[in-house]
């Protein structure tokens, strides 16, 4: 029984299903690395998933067109990201509470969008899935790797995207000065403010995105709490990955891959109570922090707002 | 200073934009219409009093699932005893907090209503102590067999086992790989009844067929339950059902596959027309309608109901769109076992 | 309105800015009702006569507030020590379990043996449930935010395996309905009932948790090396303390007063425990709207205590709306979230309240002299 799982059409199934369910999670930890690089830790990105993929959803049902479902998603994050802004760099608000708030704001108000024009529970259809020519017909990995939908390739193209942003531009400087050395940077003349409400706006749009994956291209439905808790998951990802792109990526594989080992450890009958099955992705996320290795250090002025002198 | 009253005036126009859009769009076709709504004077005769119901449940009433049974049987008994002059319907959707629904079947009770109906198996302890403070309202639980021997408690329960497995039958004969695939939520209450009827269906129409349970720990994980689907698939599944509301994502996966699913709880023929074969539908208005007669008469409580496929409270829907081809031998195999549960001939084996 | 400012003491903006944040955001939130059709001063006045308008619905708030207030001033004693505990939930399960589990054991217990017990169990489950995250993040630096998410999720699933293996009500087997919950407790184990409502006598106890956490925080060494450690560790471990034991010992106290709330929950309403898969269930997502009401309370235990009520008012002022108006419950959860974001953007007004006033007192103090112009401390 065990050694099934070691063969060639359970591991495909795992790395294929891991990589599939790993794009909400990289879409919202990317997000969320960007914001708290800059200094400003979001805990509402469940929330933000939430409402995006409602918005999602709902442009999508009416239309027929995923494209504007997309749309709609990037403009309520846009919007949630604004305000999320307004809420954590203009009003400095503690951060760890206003994340409850915007999470309890996004977890009702989809329900009762949703509730108020859709009425019950209904599919769309996504994004199909698209085989990319020439790899998508190699052997094995075509399958796995090459055959998914535009969500989903989006969302690991953006990893080196993101990545280069950071590392290789003078804006990803400033994200990060503004959240090693706030003081410094602003004496340098980088304003923190116009930094923070542009990594925040992105984030709340990358939260939004990740929920339209779900609703979208997906799963193609919407329903109360769609999210459950993924949001969550995200936001612990990005302190898994020590705050950089890759890190985040092997986070989300990490867990949605475990995942899928979880549910062929159910299908294969491995006489392990389904409980402790579930519980794996949590615990192995936890152990594998525990082995001690480099850690990344947390940015300095993570959750701290930024005043300069006096206000 | 005057950028943070900027700021706040922004950050409520924003909360207002976010609350017009919620509301100005327009209620459109698949909304149920509010039971509240002041009903157009009736022209038959309905009597002065209205025969009030208040029903307390875990999920929203749009869940196509357990909520939404007891709210579409709610519905259905308005409609059949003269709309909402002669039955009125209030109701607390989204209950999962025990404490939160206790207060509110307790303040149910206090305002009158005649029926308040607890509708989780969760609710049974708060019900316990509520029910005696209030002899005069009649109170119902489900689901579950137990009214604590209490004059004004009804019981109800759904015999899930019973469509579980005909719906296993069906989906035994269905299946060219042979391997099927069931997704539930823990493995208990409802849930477990229907998976365990549904397997002894498999088992007993094809010995060979193999039947995978993955259990998602939730009610409500959308996403773990489309992946769970996903690996049943993988695994070589032809056919799916699976119970709670969280199977809508593994329905998505389905239809995606062209997997065919059998739904329960509700018709769940609406989301994926082309995949869904039958759905074991639960028409609580058959112990509704018994109720209402026994609290009119006078008997507050004290006995338990079952839907069942005998008293057509369990009903198997099949889907008119669902693309079969020749299917006597299904349609046959069907009323066969519905016969063989119904007159004992079948016996079903649950809770090993 | 600098000059009105000068007659408000701190405490008063301490109570005043929040109340404003809190009657902006129902303003919202009647513009919403408005938009589902709902008269909004019915609604309030509704949800008002649900939390303080008759003997029992202060009982229910109460109630509510208990589980709040427990895990309330838990967060403040982690926040003081430098530590987020978003870990409430999960502590508050295993509380709970852990007092099931020995008030099922001890059947034939008397009541004044059974109830310390109980509730000593799910303070010390608690404690360890806090504990990880504490020694995880002061001695691997591993972030108590994931740890705290992932321990969430891992109490559910064992919940969910106690309560359909081991802990499941044997009528519930023999009867073959499975329902997901043990059998009901003895009523030994029942906390006692104050008056002749819901109201147990854990509210007391949590009202003097409150006090006991203040009496640590500020009148003890120990509570002053917690806020050292949170305020600077950097100082702290120069002036020679062990930083990262306060931080342990922070989350470990934090872990342990949610653990207790799960123990009071479990026996003082519940009677028995359940799962419906989720964790709010049975916390009523006290793991956060605790976080919530530690911040109405300034982070102060003492400020948490009607804080709490105030919160748990909220929530059940909130279900009654609900039920009086037929409004979908979702709306009183977005309205909730609206109350938390309003209240915790409002505190910058108080702060630069209380920093103005300061400087206009340092001012008049140097009369016009010059140089005035000092950082006054937030």
């Amino acid at each position: 029984m065990i050694q099934d799982l070691l063969s060639p059409a359970v591991l495909a199934g795992i790395v294929y299903s891991g990589i599939r369910l790993a794009t909400p999670y990289l879409y919202a930890a990317l997000g969320e690395t960007i914001g708290q690089l800059s200094g400003v830790l979001n805990l509402g990105v469940e929330g933000m998933m939430l409402m995006g993929a409602y918005a999602g959803f709902y442009l999508t049902y009416r239309t027929g067109d995923p494209w504007l479902g997309l749309l709609a998603a990037i403009l309520m994050g846009a919007i949630l990201g604004l305000a999320n802004a307004l809420i954590t760099v203009t009003f400095r608000a503690e951060q760890g509470i206003s994340g409850i708030g915007v999470f309890l704001f996004g977890l009702g108000m989809s329900e009762l969008l949703f509730q108020k024009t859709l009425g019950s529970v209904a599919t769309v259809s996504g994004f199909p899935p698209i085989r990319l020519p020439f790899l998508g017909d190699l052997p094995v990995v075509g399958d796995l790797l090459f055959n998914h939908n535009l969500m989903v390739y989006a969302a690991y193209l953006l990893v080196p995207l993101v990545w280069l942003v950071l590392n290789r531009t003078t804006w990803g400087l400033k994200i990060k000065s503004a959240g090693q050395n706030p003081a410094a940077a602003d004496a340098l003349g980088v304003s923190i403010t116009r930094v923070r409400y542009a990594t925040v706006t992105v984030g709340g749009i990358l939260a939004s995105v990740a929920g339209a994956s779900l609703s979208i291209a997906l799963l193609n439905v919407f329903q109360q709490n769609l999210t459950s808790g993924m949001g969550f998951i995200a936001v612990a990802l990005v302190y898994f990955g020590g705050w950089s792109p890759l890190g985040a990526l092997a986070g989300s594989l990490l867990f949605s891959t475990v995942n899928a080992l979880q549910n062929w450890i159910q299908v294969l009958g491995i006489p392990i109570a389904p409980d402790f099955a579930l519980m794996l992705p949590y615990v192995l996320t936890i152990l594998m922090l525990v082995v001690p290795f480099r850690k990344a250090r947390q940015p300095a002025a993570l959750t701290k707002p930024f005043e300069r002198g006096e206000g | 200073m005057r950028k943070l009253y900027l700021s706040t005036a922004v950050l409520i126009i924003a909360a207002l934009f976010l609350g017009a859009c919620g509301t100005a769009a327009p209620t459109e076709a698949p909304t149920q219409e509010p039971t509240q709504a002041p009903a157009p004077p009736e022209a038959t005769a309905v009597p002065a009093e209205p025969f009030r119901v208040a029903v307390v449940m875990p999920s929203a009433i749009n869940d196509l699932a357990f909520s939404q049974s007891m709210y579409d049987a709610l519905l259905a008994v308005q409609a059949e005893m003269g709309g909402p002059a002669a039955f009125e319907i209030a109701y607390s959707e989204g209950m999962f907090v025990i404490e939160d629904a206790a207060a509110a079947i307790r303040d149910y009770a206090s305002q009158g209503f005649d029926l308040v109906i607890a509708h989780g198996s969760q609710y049974g302890s708060s019900l316990q102590e509520i029910a005696p403070d209030f002899p005069d309202t009649s109170f119902a639980w489900g689901t579950t067999v137990d009214t604590f021997g209490l004059p004004n408690v009804f019981a109800y329960e759904a015999r899930s086992e019973q469509g579980g497995y005909v719906n296993g039958v069906l989906a035994a004969m269905y299946s060219r790989s042979g391997k099927i695939g069931v997704i539930g939520p823990i493995e208990t209450g409802d849930a477990k009844l229907y998976v365990d009827g549904f397997t002894a269906g498999v088992t007993a129409t094809d010995p060979e067929a193999t039947v995978a349970t993955i259990w998602t720990g939730s009610f409500s994980d959308t996403a773990l339950a489309s992946q769970a689907a996903q690996t049943h698939i993988d695994a070589g599944a032809d056919v799916l059902t699976g119970t709670a509301q969280m199977v809508t994502g593994a329905i998505g996966v389905a239809q995606e596959s062209g997997v065919s699913w059998f739904g329960t709880q509700s018709n769940q023929a609406s989301l994926a027309p082309e995949i869904v074969f039958a759905s074991q539908v639960y028409h609580w208005e058959v112990v509704l309608t018994e109720m209402i007669a026994l609290i009119q008469g006078g008997t507050l409580g004290g006995q338990s109901f079952a839907i069942d496929l005998a008293n057509r409270g369990l009903v198997i829907e099949r889907n008119k769109d669902f693309p079969v081809g020749p299917d006597e031998h299904l349609q046959f195999a069907l009323n066969e076992t519905i016969k063989g549960i119904v007159d004992g001939s079948i016996v079903i084996p649950v809770g090993e | 309105m600098g000059k009105t400012s000068r007659f408000l003491s701190p405490t008063w903006l301490a109570i005043l800015t929040p109340l404003a944040a809190v009657v902006a955001a129902l303003a919202v939130g009647a513009l919403l009702l408005l938009a589902l059709g709902v008269d909004p001063v019915a609604a309030y006045a509704s949800m008002f006569q649900g939390a303080f308008g008759s003997l029992n619905s202060v009982a229910d708030t109460l109630v509510k507030a208990t589980p709040l207030l427990l895990v309330g001033v838990g967060i403040c004693i982690a926040f003081r020590g430098g530590m987020l505990n978003i870990g409430g939930e999960g502590q508050l399960i295993v509380g709970g379990l852990a007092a099931t589990a020995a008030v099922l054991a001890l059947r034939a217990w008397p009541a004044w043996a059974l109830i310390p017990v109980g509730l000593a169990l799910g303070f010390l489950a608690g404690a360890a449930w806090g504990a990880v995250p504490g020694v995880l993040k002061a001695r691997l630096q591993v972030n108590e935010i994931l740890t705290t998410i992932m321990m969430n999720a891992i109490a559910i699933q064992a919940l969910n395996y106690l309560l359909r293996g081991p802990l499941m009500d044997p009528e519930q087997v023999s009867k073959g309905s499975f329902i997901p919950q043990t059998a009901r407790f003895t009523l030994a184990a029942d906390l006692p009932r104050l008056v002749p409502t819901r109201l147990h006598a854990g509210f007391l106890l949590a009202v003097i948790v409150a006090i006991l956490a203040w009496v640590l925080l500020w009148r003890t060494t120990i509570g002053f090396r917690i806020r050292a450690v949170g305020l600077n560790p950097f100082a702290s471990r120069r002036a020679g303390m062990r930083v990262s034991r306060y931080g342990i010992l922070a989350m470990v106290l934090s872990g342990a007063l949610a653990g207790l709330a799960g123990a009071v929950q479990v026996m003082g309403v519940n009677h028995r425990m359940f799962t419906d898969g989720s964790s709010a269930g049975f916390t009523g997502a006290a793991g956060f709207n605790g976080i919530v009401a530690a911040l109405f309370g300034l982070l102060h235990p003492i400020g948490t205590i009607p804080a709490a009520v105030f919160f748990g008012g909220l929530i059940v002022g909130a279900n009654a709306m609900q039920r009086a108006m037929q409004i979908p419950s979702a709306m009183i959860t977005a309205l909730n979230g609206l109350l938390v974001i309003f209240v915790v953007s409002s505190d910058i007004w108080r702060r630069r309240m209380v920093q103005r006033q300061q400087k206009a007192e340092v001012a008049s103090a140097l009369g016009a002299a010059s140089g005035a112009e000092q950082a006054a401390p937030t």
